[in-house]
């Protein structure tokens, strides 16, 4: 065959293709979310098509994106066309409010603070227990190495760096300066950080690395169900954070794309008895009362400070995790 | 001269350990680090069995990842097959004025970090970019979309057609065609019948190389992509998605359709080589 017309054959494929690859369109929700939701909302959105197509008979099919929060949002910003983002924490739907994407009351919209589940920070340890973790301060005994993804990218490690600072702060009576040194040696035994939790995660259980990983209790609850719990145990320190992982409809795309009815039942459709299920199932702590009881036996009974305690995210971000910020002044230290 | 013989001779077989020894060595290197990796990404694929291997790459979302590579490469690798041919075409017999600056841009990918090639498209056609809200109010969507990805591969994998022909039409010349043009032919003719024809399998060559890194690449449509599945992931981003969450066959399964790729990539430019390797060395300067 001449190169001409392997040419033309090549040109002809590929407006084939292209034809065949347009051709193939659905109605569509965007739903942009953290890092470890991905096993939650598999089944979530399965749920919730089946729910929808009987009310309205229309197929739904939810695509999904997920990745470290920051970055999640930094996308949403940047144009990644989220109909919903369900994200790790307030701070990164305030900056995408902030970006003039949806107004900056979102975080009343729904109940609950926008958080249809909640969760906390546990610890993943091997199986024994081999370094004998117990609490937040065995983490900075210089042979131990904590495994926590990058707090500027992540939403859970801006939990875990929090719930670290809420102890040393206990711990120390209160004093600022103590706590913040506490927290330059907890990352001085971080050997690596990853953009996201679920790499976190990975980096802990598959590479191996690390005596101890900081994880959301659902995150940690899953890595047992994966690889059985002969290989790793859960501890549960003295104190820990209320996550509250909250959900907005993104106002400016839902409104262009015209799915503004879909993208407020999904999200209300989380705070139903069936939704409520499905995240307790996937180890994310409930919010409807009834459901709070009936599954309060398989979450650990932690005190739990709240993030109004730093003065809520606005300025726990401002403080901790800008450019300069605490964070920044520690890790540089190192 | 026999002298020169024995001596030669003598310098072969003194060395014959170690010359076994080398060839060891590199064998062994060889297999620790290019085979073995090989086989164990087929046999992690493998091991649920053949059914779990088919199911994992029948599965709609990675059938989306592989027709979104394939869609990709489909229009990355013509447009820099056009621009290869075109730029080396020009470098190769003009002079002009720029024509060090012209190639020294055309080997700007090489020396750019790929993650860096993503994010020059960020904030240029995100929605805080030089072109985002214009296209937005447009209906256009650039990054976060098949337009994005292409854009990142073919800037990636700009200069690999430009760079093999680059040195072979400077190593034939011009004459052929100014004696083309003197007997007459057209411009179009002598492109046609008697550059394109010189260059054919250089030209072969630059583009299995171009195809290989336009359906591998990773950094810069990962920047690009917003892994959405289903719509945005290519196929190495849609492996990455499956070993993080635990679906090992799976994205093992995946993982081998390039290696696969790269497989019959090797077996093709060997075979070129083999076949066409005079025409070629004027390539491997």
């Amino acid at each position: 065959m001449s190169l001409r017309r392997l040419s033309i054959l090549a040109a002809g494929l590929t407006l084939a293709w292209l034809g065949v690859a347009a051709a193939d369109s659905r109605d569509a929700l965007l739903n942009v979310s953290y890092d470890p939701t991905r096993e939650l909302y598999v089944d979530f959105n399965k749920t919730f098509a089946k729910h929808w197509q009987s009310e309205t008979g229309n197929t739904l099919n939810v695509r999904q994106s997920h990745g470290g929060s920051g970055k999640q949002a930094r996308s949403v910003i940047d144009g990644l066309d989220a109909d919903v983002v369900t994200l790790a924490l307030g701070y990164d739907i305030d900056a995408i409010a902030d970006a003039g994407l949806l107004p900056k009351n979102w975080q009343s919209r729904l109940p609950y603070n926008s958080s249809p589940y909640t969760s906390t920070i546990v610890f993943l340890v091997r199986k024994g227990n081999p370094k004998a973790i117990k609490d937040w301060g065995d983490l900075v005994k210089p042979a131990v190495q904590v495994i926590t993804p990058n707090p500027k990218t992540s939403g859970g490690a801006r939990w875990n760096y929090l719930a670290a600072w809420a102890y040393a702060l206990q711990a120390n009576g209160g004093d600022e300066a103590k706590a913040k040194d506490f927290i330059t040696r907890l990352f001085k035994n971080v050997p690596v950080l990853d953009s996201g939790a679920r790499g976190a995660t990975v980096t802990f259980t598959q590479r191996e690395l690390g005596d101890v990983l900081l994880a959301w209790e659902n995150e940690a609850y899953l890595s047992l169900q994966e690889f059985g719990a002969d290989k790793f145990e859960i501890v549960v320190p003295s104190l820990s954070i209320l996550a509250e992982p909250p959900v907005a409809v993104v106002d400016k795309v839902v409104d262009r794309k015209g799915t503004r009815k879909v993208a407020e039942a999904y999200l209300q459709f989380l705070y139903t008895r069936e939704g409520q299920e499905i995240a307790a199932k996937n180890y994310y702590r409930p919010r409807l009362p009834e459901l709070a009881t009936q599954y309060a036996g398989r979450f650990a009974d932690v005190k739990l400070v709240t993030i109004e305690q730093f003065g809520g995210w606005r300025a726990a971000q401002e403080k901790h995790f800008s450019d300069g910020g605490v964070f920044d002044q520690i890790f540089q230290g190192r | 001269m026999p002298a020169d013989n024995t001596s030669a001779s003598s310098a072969r077989s003194e060395s014959a350990w170690v010359r076994w020894t080398l060839i060891g060595g590199a064998l062994l290197f060889l297999a620790l680090f290019l085979l073995l990796p090989l086989v164990v990404v087929f046999a992690e694929a493998l091991r649920r069995g053949v059914d779990a291997y088919w199911t994992a790459l029948t599965e709609p979302d990675a059938v989306a990842a592989i027709q979104l590579t394939l869609t990709v490469a489909a229009i990355a690798v013509p447009a820099n097959l056009l621009f290869g041919v075109a730029a080396s075409w020009c470098i190769a017999k003009f002079d002009f004025r720029g024509k060090n600056l012209l190639i020294t841009l055309i080997d700007l990918p090489f020396s750019v970090s790929p993650v860096v090639s993503g994010l020059i498209y960020v904030l240029l056609f995100g929605m805080n970019g030089l072109f985002g809200p214009y296209l937005r109010s447009h209906g256009i969507q650039i990054i976060f979309a098949v337009p994005g990805l292409v854009l990142a591969t073919i800037f990636v994998t700009f200069p690999f057609v430009a760079r093999e022909l680059i040195p072979l039409m400077e190593e034939q010349g011009s004459d052929e065609e100014e004696a083309a043009l003197v007997l007459g032919a057209s411009g179009w003719q002598t492109f046609w019948r008697v550059t394109i024809p010189n260059i054919k399998w250089g030209l072969l060559y630059g583009v299995l190389l171009c195809n290989a890194r336009a359906m591998g690449e990773f950094g810069a449509v990962s920047v690009v992509s917003g892994h959405i599945r289903g719509e945005t992931n290519t196929m190495p981003l849609h492996v990455e998605i499956l070993y993080n969450e635990y679906n090992f066959v799976a994205a093992f399964a995946v993982a081998s359709l390039l290696a696969m790729l790269a497989l019959v990539t090797l077996v093709v430019k060997s075979a070129l080589e083999w076949r066409f390797g005079d025409e070629l060395a004027a390539t491997r300067h």
